[in-house]
């Protein structure tokens, strides 16, 4: 037995947790979430290096919830993840079990928030390179290029909203795209509806997206959103000095105001 | 009517396709476009992607697009004048390479769509599409058309089904009258087909993994089984991609896009996935959590349909598990209803 399902049993057995969030195998060669709430579905638990999934989302949605004191086996993203919405006031310190899992297949507990921040400031947050190969690519782009890149892009787009389900930034009960009366965002999946809405979503990501990428992976359509808000990362920490996910009690930069902040963008 | 069998060389499919476009057919086919498939309006054989297990998307939008508008009208102080859309304005159109999945997708559509009042923008677009399908030479684990009366070389909901039988020649099967009216546009490419050919050979072999009548009695019994469904849906994160890939989904939303002067009335597609889906106006939502919307979106293909129209609304084409971003697999959720003792 792994030494993980063992910890996942300890955790279960002496109550510190209900449900603990991890991976198991799942069809074909793919990996999924699993909610192991007892020895049957703890002995599943999986981890290796192709456990990528960014589980933090599942710690807002409600049936998780229902169990009560949640576990998570975190990666780099998640932690990050936990870290923003803590500052945004999602998750409250020790109400979360978190358990990282290193790419080495060694865990370590984090007990509390603080000690999360400080693992943070110590390993790699940053977009991987190949994404950040494709980010250069549209930044050397012209305007009009990068217009056309993108509208060929959204052409693809159903509107199946899986980008905002796999968020675990985008919580929100109501989503603005959801609001029809009046239509601050086109519903339809045309031309229009396509374009706002991935900008809104952009827009509303600027200093809180943790790169996950799991927007760009949850996609059908094999669009790469996360191009998007990644592409807003620098920007917001040139300007503002703020990169998001890395303190539990991070203000906003874009609703913190500060008297030395940069005015060079107002014409 | 009874079918008719003839053979097409492989070498000729240029020029099907290049007499569909002079006669001003749309012709909508499968076309790769970087990691997905897509089912588009092509011009020439180079551009179909023949060889993929399926498109990403199922060939629905044929006859139910995922924008649709249904009506324009002006808004003036006498009050609205309403534009009805012209329904005889659709074109003729032929599916060509389409899956027997997405052929008798169809033929659930048609059957939700043709209930009264019947839905002509649907129905208008699907008596004008012929559809060619193309058998399935392989399939994937995904794939369990079998388990739900289909198969690699089902024909309903086809005109014209076209099997590949050897390195050079495909079986052509002509269906129905549409499927006979078209092939009139290339009699001379078609030869007798020799008695005896075993078009079972040339399929994939996809297992039958459950009953579906089992599946159809438990699935009806096991509404109240909450355990169940949470069981099957705590991964689910409530998008909606399952039901747009999906062939048999038909769930739509009106949105007015208006100014001052005027509007369009569009349709949309819409997912039962959603949260959004059955919230009423007072805030109550009588599917409060994902795993009573994963219950209807099961019940719906599984309890309802068989009882209203006498049809399981699934084709086992297994795309809504392929395109799931967190692995929530239909055929083994499926099995596992069928497994309840």
């Amino acid at each position: 037995m792994s030494e993980l399902i063992k910890k996942v049993k300890a955790l279960l057995n002496d109550k510190t947790i209900n449900v603990f969030v991890g991976y198991e195998k799942g069809s074909a060669d793919r990996i999924r979430a699993c909610f192991a709430r007892n020895e049957a579905q703890a002995n599943k638990v999986f981890f290796d290096a192709s456990c990528t999934q960014n589980l933090a989302g599942y710690l807002l949605k409600h049936e998780v919830k229902h169990f009560g004191k949640l576990g998570i086996l975190a990666n780099v993203a998640a932690l990050r993840s936990i870290m923003q919405l803590a500052s945004e006031f999602q998750i409250k310190d020790g109400e979360v079990y978190v358990l990282f899992a290193n790419p080495d297949g060694t865990f370590v507990e984090f007990n509390d928030f603080h000690s999360i921040e400080a693992y943070l400031q110590t390993t790699d947050t940053g977009i991987k390179a190949e994404e950040q190969e494709r980010i250069a690519s549209l930044e050397a782009m012209s305007n009009n290029e990068r217009w056309l890149f993108w509208n060929k892009e959204f052409e693809k787009c159903i509107k199946c909203y899986a980008c905002r389900a796999a968020c675990p930034m985008c919580y929100c009960h109501r989503c603005t795209t959801d609001v029809n009366q009046p239509q601050w965002i086109p519903v339809a999946s045309h031309e229009r509806g396509n374009l706002d809405y991935h900008l809104m979503r952009a827009m509303h990501l600027a200093g809180r997206c943790v790169n996950c990428g799991e927007c760009a992976t949850a996609c059908p359509m094999d669009i790469p959103l996360n191009l998007l808000t990644y592409q807003l990362i620098s920007p917001i920490k040139e300007t503002f000095g703020a990169t998001a996910g890395m303190k539990a009690d991070a203000t906003y930069a874009l609703s913190t105001y500060k008297p030395d902040d940069k005015e060079n963008f107002i014409i | 009517m009874e079918k008719e069998l003839k053979i097409l060389k492989y070498s000729d499919l240029p020029k099907l396709i290049e007499r569909f476009r002079s006669q001003g057919f749309p012709v909508l086919a499968p076309v790769r476009k970087g990691k997905v498939v897509e089912i588009e309006q092509v011009q020439t054989i180079d551009e179909i992607a023949l060889d993929v297990l399926l498109s990403t998307q199922s060939a629905k939008k044929a006859a139910f697009p995922k924008v649709e508008k249904v009506l324009d009208y002006t808004l003036a102080k006498s009050g609205v004048t309403q534009q009805p859309v012209d329904l005889d304005s659709f074109q003729e159109t032929i599916l060509f390479g389409v899956r027997p999945c997405d052929a008798s997708g169809f033929k659930s559509l048609d059957a939700i769509f043709g209930e009264e009042p019947k839905d002509q923008f649907y129905l208008q677009k699907k008596a004008k599409s012929t559809i060619i399908s193309f058998s399935c030479p392989v399939a994937d684990e995904y794939c369990f058309c079998t388990s739900v009366g289909g198969g690699p070389g089902n024909t309903t909901g086809s005109d014209l089904q076209f099997t590949g039988i050897s390195k050079d020649e495909i079986l052509v099967e002509i269906l129905t009258e549409k499927g006979t009216k078209l092939s009139a546009l290339f009699a001379d490419l078609l030869s007798v087909a020799g008695s005896g050919i075993d078009k079972s050979k040339f399929l994939a072999d996809v297992k039958v993994v459950f009953d579906v009548d089992g599946v159809v009695k438990k699935t009806t019994a096991s509404f109240n089984n909450a355990a169940l469904w949470l069981d099957q849906s705590l991964r689910c994160i409530g998008c909606g991609a399952c039901a747009f890939v999906c062939p048999t989904c038909a769930c739509f939303d009106f949105q007015d896009e208006q100014n001052t002067k005027k509007g369009v009335r569009l349709r949309l597609w819409d997912s039962c996935g959603f949260s959004l889906f059955t919230l009423h106006t007072s805030g109550h939502n009588p599917r409060e959590v994902q795993s009573q919307r994963w219950r209807q979106r099961i019940l719906h293909k599984f309890a309802y349909m068989p009882e209203q129209l006498h049809v399981v609304g699934c084709e086992g084409c297994g795309r809504c598990s392929r395109a799931c971003p967190v692995d929530m697999n239909i055929k083994e959720h499926l099995t596992s209803i069928g497994a309840i003792v």
